[in-house]
């Protein structure tokens, strides 16, 4: 018996929640009493290895099959690793590019899978996992009544393995069968460049899906203008077509780190959060007291922005 | 985009492209609510087309408009609540609609990825399309599982995560290029051969609203109800080693300065704390 983790690169650079599937994965082999396996498939597998031999890790396996993230050669990889292995647990990071693999991987291996982890415990025979439902509002309980099982963990709620370990590094001579790969990376974009770099800004003042109606952005506009801060904005606006993309903030768009950050209309969603997190003073304003995003803020107003923003603009301008 | 003359090289009178969308309703939560058992008290809740869903239809519908021969079926695991919600799909422009329920479905509390690509996957085989597009995730349980695990399931092809997508159709079948939305402002540019599962996300276009004329002639459209039985699955279809076991509202981690009055007062308070941090000067 074995929890076995698959490690994740993109363009040379190993992904940090590699090495937090390292820390988690490490706790629950050591809550079943299991040694720690990592799989990382394509790219450069040796100095991945070397990267991913933190303490802890009793073995490494290496698939050297192309460069970047294919998800049919990570799904006949791993699946033929596990095979062999026969592991308790199988755990993928809940990653864009583990959400391309980690499905389809556990339906071939015949694994049940629950996804989107932010905890996981050990009782007895049951692997008790805790996800969020209806965007952080609540948390749930899944209790997984069957090994082996896979789980996928999300970024950035583990803690990353430290220190050097003494895993066995071992090739795994993976059957690869190339009539059954279907797609083929050609390439990368970068997108969001532009006019504004939110990156740079000290203050920003960022807009939500609370703001309702584009021609509403004015106000917050006038709010920018009168702090000189720089406007950025949550998902939904972006997706609206009211902000270019290089406005957007979170997981899929840019991680800024301002000295101030004020959240106008957000509720806070993990996939914002992981954008803005960093901020030095975080400030929230929000008609809904229960928003996520109350968690993390430092300052609050909980009352309607359509009120609170003018009044904000006027105490700069008056 | 989709182009008609790309797809004539054979004369058979078929339809020459298919396209299913999967289509859920998702619950959105009041700002106040309670829990009640596993969920959250119906009273609080408001069930609407699934956020990403609906662009997933939206994708197929305008594929539908570029090219000259293309039937857009939508699929729904839901109970006859979730009628409404197809009957707008299918007024924004899909041409049929099926929706799988059964009581042994609505006995389950927990329908995981599994579960839902077991129900879906004999529509799939039945309509074999050559384009199955769904939501990347639901926007209330978030498992973001389904597409991925049902292209695994009826041996097509997927690609998570898309935010860009053109078809080209050919004799073999065809090929989507999509752009796949990664973290961190990059995407990837990946060929995929058809018939192939695309997971959609939101942004990829711009949902419509659906026109008079379209919710009229939504009402004529075929809306087929399948039960597992009519699927040929039997309850083992549903047997899950998952069992969803509680659900509660977790303790807040905030520490927030929560202003209290009226706007003028809690903007001045926050104003001067901004002031104090350099803001505005």
């Amino acid at each position: 018996m074995t929890v076995l983790a698959v490690a994740e690169h993109r363009r040379g650079e190993l992904r940090d929640v590699s090495l937090e599937l390292i820390g988690a994965g490490r706790a629950l082999a050591d809550a079943v009493d299991a040694p720690l396996h990592v799989v990382v498939v394509g790219g450069d597998v040796d100095t991945f290895a070397e990267r991913l031999n933190r303490e802890g890790v009793d073995a490494i396996h290496t698939v050297a099959e192309g460069e970047e993230h294919n998800h049919d050669v990570t799904v006949q990889a791993v699946s033929a690793l596990a095979d062999d292995l026969d592991p308790a647990y199988l755990l993928a990071p809940h990653s864009v590019n583990g959400l391309d693999y980690a499905p389809a991987l556990a339906s071939r291996l015949d694994y049940p899978l629950v996804t989107d982890a932010i905890d996981l415990s050990v009782d007895g025979e049951t692997l008790v996992v805790t996800r969020e439902m209806y965007g952080s509002k609540v948390e749930t309980t899944i209790a997984v009544e069957e090994r082996p099982a896979a789980v996928t963990l999300r970024p950035a709620e583990w803690p990353r393995a430290k220190g050097r370990g003494d895993a066995t590094v071992e090739a795994f001579d993976a059957p690869i069968d190339a009539d059954a790969i279907g797609s083929t990376v050609t390439g990368f974009q970068e997108v969001g460049g532009g006019d504004v770099d939110i990156t740079d800004a000290d203050v920003l003042v960022s807009v939500g899906r609370g703001i309702g109606e584009e021609e509403n952005l004015e106000l917050i506009h006038d709010l920018a203008d009168a702090l000189g801060a720089t406007v950025s904005a949550s998902r939904p606006v972006v997706d609206n077509g009211w902000l270019p993309k290089n406005r957007q903030v979170g997981q899929s768009g840019k991680v800024v780190t301002p000295d101030v950050y004020i959240a106008v209309g957000i509720s806070g969603a993990v996939q914002h959060v992981a954008g803005m997190k960093g901020a030095d003073t975080i400030v929230a304003i929000n008609d809904d007291p229960n928003a996520p995003i109350f968690d993390i803020a430092d300052y609050g107003i909980v009352d309607d922005l359509f009120e609170v923003v003018p009044a904000l603009t006027d105490a700069f301008e008056g | 985009m989709w182009g008609s003359e790309t797809f004539n090289v054979d004369a058979t009178p078929t339809t020459r492209m298919k396209i299913l969308v999967t289509v859920a309703e998702a619950a959105t939560v009041d700002d106040e609510f309670s829990v009640d058992g596993l969920g959250i008290d119906e009273q609080y809740l408001t069930h609407d087309i699934n956020e990403w869903d609906d662009y997933a239809v939206e994708e197929a519908v305008q594929i539908a408009e570029a090219g000259s021969d293309v039937e857009v079926i939508t699929a729904t695991i839901g109970p006859e609540r979730a009628e409404e919600t197809i009957r707008a799909a299918l007024a924004k422009g899909a041409d049929r609609a099926v929706r799988i329920w059964d009581d042994a479905i609505a006995d389950r509390d927990l329908l995981d990825a599994e579960t839902k690509a077991a129900l879906l996957a004999p529509v799939v085989e039945a309509e074999d399309p050559d384009l199955v597009l769904t939501g990347v995730q639901a926007a209330d349980s978030g498992f973001a599982a389904t597409g991925v695990t049902l292209a695994e399931r009826v041996g097509y092809q997927w690609a998570a995560v898309v935010n860009d997508l053109d078809v080209e159709g050919d004799a073999d079948g065809g090929t989507a290029s999509v752009h796949r939305e990664l973290e961190g402002g990059v995407e990837e540019l990946t060929e995929v051969d058809l018939p192939a599962v695309l997971t959609i996300q939101t942004g990829i276009n711009e949902p419509r609203y659906a026109s008079l004329r379209g919710i009229r002639q939504a009402q004529n459209k075929p809306l087929d109800v399948r039960t597992l039985d009519d699927l040929g699955l039997d309850a083992e279809a549903l047997a899950s080693p998952l069992r969803w076991t509680d659900t509660y509202v977790p303790e807040s981690e905030g520490e927030a300065t929560v202003f209290e009055g009226d706007a003028a007062e809690t903007a001045g308070e926050l104003a001067g704390v901004l002031r104090e941090q350099g803001v505005g000067e």
